[in-house]
């Protein structure tokens, strides 16, 4: 037994040695990421770009498939003692018991140097990196996931004006449909139709009864009649995406940019879509926040971790990197990539598009709510996710479902 | 297992026994090593974590029942069950049935047999993701076989396995027998002939028919052969999780999810082991279930007689 470690060890201090070796010029470091479609790539090129202007090499280690794929991985390497660089996550409570495991770089000394306190906004941004008073994460972009995007094109086909809230979007339907369209564009994964249960539900329930579900995880009010309405209005969506057989979003979002359906919800990432098809937003297509009704966002997101390195070269590189990514320069080119909001409020992001300002205008009225990456537990958010695939996808009634959501909010943590 | 018989064979015969054939047994011993820590300790370790509260990282805090009783609980895990006992009974049924029909055809002397062989083998050289994505296209409505028959003028024509839930366990059975037919239908072909010939001259003298003869005497002579299909079929059935990823991703819904892909979703993308540790475990209760019933009646009858 003994030996086979010592092979091993030998075995790792070689190829520590070879990767010291490769050193010479600049420091390479290996990010990790599940930036894979169209939009995304265009976005972390930008990350790229200004990490090799510095001398120094990104080794970019894209992940295919969504984070519930690139998750495990990136966590197995962690936790298998082959950890990357630095890594994607979503911020919240992902990385919670990595950080308790002490396998993540403290960053709170760049954070005060760079005075993260002050630019980040909204500040529970960096609330979500903190565990402890100290901070681990660099978040790098605004997420919200309460948007419809709506196709010019399949409304004038139908000869019907572009719907500007969720219930004239409703309204209208049944008259799109007439027309050959296929309504809503849904792709039939947990994740999707859990965004758009929940953006219906701000939009119907209304913002209290959704803060008082979403982040005090009150049950009773999960079984309120707010609640019965939305879980109502979920299934008459569901009736209008019956059509819909795509899987991925961003297949969903071709649908919408190409005409073939006349809206999706999705979250503002859908917009590096349309960008990327050169779509011009209110000539080609509308984003509608809060899905028209409530001028709300949540602040989801994606932040980089920095895994605990013993190579002190390594960690002083990491160290730059995360003042890197936050710098007002790559801030704005960045995220004017991906269509995000950037984290911090004191930079110009005047080159961004309507969807955008929209957005930054909502941030900078303080609309902003937590995400569910931040009050749920993963193991809560694949529960709900789950009974959103059952729901969704079969004729299960809004009172079966309403029931078994009140039961997980019940038992979340 | 092969451990414990071996140290029955042991009290039983001369203690020189053991020491016969020594270069044998020390060249086994590393796949001994192998399956006492690694097979044995690891499944004892699954086991004691599945009655803890584990998250994302093993730690001993005892909850007792509370995994399982949650898991028998969850809606996706008695669907997923429900998928896998049929996707199972379907496929255990058709693979042995058309493995045997195809190995009895062409083990009628035709013509360019080996090119048959080599066709109907060849499925089973891809991976189960390649296979999941080819027939994700075939069955797609909008490009796949659907598309083609309209185009000939069949306008009514539908086929749309994948996105309907009732149906998409058989679009995933239909891609399962494609690729296991064939390793089967070879197993059966060398199984048909290590017949003897004498058996067919024999039969044919007493006059039974050649489907008659294949029942009655030749199938009953592959038993071995047979049993070798079935654990073949059954730990691939068991196991069945890369088809449905690629595949179907476990939709439309939930409609085709399995239990190994409950396992492991709960596992890393929940970050919750001990949940994900509960379900593996009762995987491993059904396995055993089967087994040592059959075990018991295989290698117990033998002694026997």
């Amino acid at each position: 037994m003994s030996k086979i470690m010592q092979r091993l060890v030998a075995g790792t201090a070689l190829t520590a040695a070879s990767a010291t070796m490769a050193l010479a010029e600049g420091v390479k470091l290996e990010v990790t990421h599940w930036w894979t479609s169209g939009g995304e790539a265009a976005a972390v090129s930008k990350f790229a770009e200004a990490w090799n202007a510095t001398g120094n090499t990104w080794v970019d280690g894209a992940i295919a498939g969504s984070g519930g794929t690139a998750r495990p991985i990136i966590i197995s390497r962690i936790l298998g003692g082959d950890p990357m660089a630095a890594t994607q996550l979503n911020h919240g409570r992902q990385a919670q018991e990595l950080i308790e495991a002490g396998l993540l770089l403290d960053l709170t000394d760049v954070a005060e140097a760079g005075g993260w306190k002050d630019i980040v906004n909204p500040t529970s941004l960096l609330d979500a990196c903190t565990l402890e008073g100290r901070i681990y994460c660099v978040p790098v972009n605004i997420h919200s996931a309460q948007w419809i995007w709506l196709s010019h094109d399949a409304y004038e086909k139908a000869g019907l004006t572009v719907p500007t809230n969720w219930h004239e979007f409703v309204a209208s339907s049944g008259d799109l449909e007439a027309a050959g369209t296929l309504p809503l564009a849904m792709g039939q994964q947990g994740w999707q139709q859990n965004i758009a249960f929940g953006a219906i539900t701000l939009a119907v329930a209304g913002l209290d009864a959704w803060t008082e579900v979403n982040v005090n995880k009150n049950a009773d009010v999960a079984r309120g009649p707010e609640y019965t309405a939305a879980f109502e209005a979920a299934a008459a969506s569901r009736a209008l995406a019956a059509k819909s057989n795509v899987q991925d979003w961003n297949q969903a979002t071709n649908m919408v940019i190409t005409g073939q359906a006349g809206a999706q919800i999705m979250g503002d990432w859908a917009q590096g879509e349309f960008a990327v098809a050169g779509a011009v937003e209110g000539e080609d297509y509308s984003c509608l926040p809060g899905l028209g009704l409530n001028a709300v966002l949540d602040t989801g997101g994606d932040a980089f971790y920095f895994p605990v390195n013993e190579d002190p070269e390594i960690t002083a590189a990491q160290k730059e990197l995360a003042a890197l990514l936050i710098s007002p320069e790559v801030q704005v080119s960045f995220n004017l990539a991906k269509g995000s909001l950037p984290v911090r409020g004191d930079i110009d992001m005047s080159a961004a598009n309507g969807c955008m300002q929209k957005g930054l205008a909502i941030l900078a009225d303080g609309g902003v709510l937590p995400s569910g990456d931040i009050s749920f537990s993963q193991d809560t958010t694949l529960q709900i996710e789950d009974l959103m695939a059952q729901f969704w996808s079969s004729d299960m009634s809004a009172a079966d479902a309403q029931a078994a959501y009140a039961k997980l909010i019940e038992d979340a943590d | 297992m092969t451990v414990a018989s071996d140290s029955s064979h042991r009290r039983a015969k001369p203690p020189n026994r053991l020491f016969k054939n020594w270069m044998a047994k020390i060249a086994s011993l590393p796949m001994i090593l192998t399956a006492l820590f690694v097979f044995v300790g690891g499944t004892a370790w699954t086991i004691t974590y599945s009655f803890t509260g584990s998250r994302m990282l093993p730690k001993i805090k005892w909850v007792g029942f509370d995994q399982y009783e949650r898991l028998w609980e969850t809606d996706r895990w008695i669907i997923s069950i429900k998928n896998l006992a049929v996707y199972g009974g379907c496929s255990l049924i058709l693979t042995l049935v058309l493995g045997f029909t195809l190995a009895a055809c062409l083990d009628r002397k035709i013509r360019f047999e080996s090119a048959f062989r080599t066709i109907f083998l060849y499925p089973f050289a891809l991976s189960f993701v390649v296979t999941g994505l080819v027939w994700q296209w075939i069955l797609n409505p909008d490009f796949g076989l659907q598309s083609v028959v309209r185009g000939w003028g069949w306008e009514s024509f539908t086929f749309n396995p994948l996105n309907d839930p009732e149906t998409v366990m058989f679009g995933l059975l239909i891609a399962g027998l494609w690729q296991g037919t064939g390793l089967i239908m070879c197993i059966m072909l060398a199984g048909l002939r290590g017949i003897d010939e004498d058996i067919w001259k024999a039969a044919r003298v007493d006059g039974i028919g050649t489907v008659k003869t294949y029942v009655m005497v030749i199938i009953p002579m592959m038993r071995p052969v047979f049993i070798t299909a079935l654990v073949l079929i059954a730990s691939g059935i068991i196991k069945l999780y890369d088809l449905v990823v690629a595949q179907t991703g476990g939709g439309p819904g939930l409609s085709s999810e399995v239990p190994a892909k409950y396992v492991i979703e709960y596992m890393f993308r929940a970050q919750n082991l001990g949940q994900g540790f509960a379900a593996s475990t009762m995987m491993l209760c059904s396995v055993v279930i089967i087994l040592i019933p059959w075990a018991y009646l295989e290698f117990g009858g033998r002694k026997r007689g």
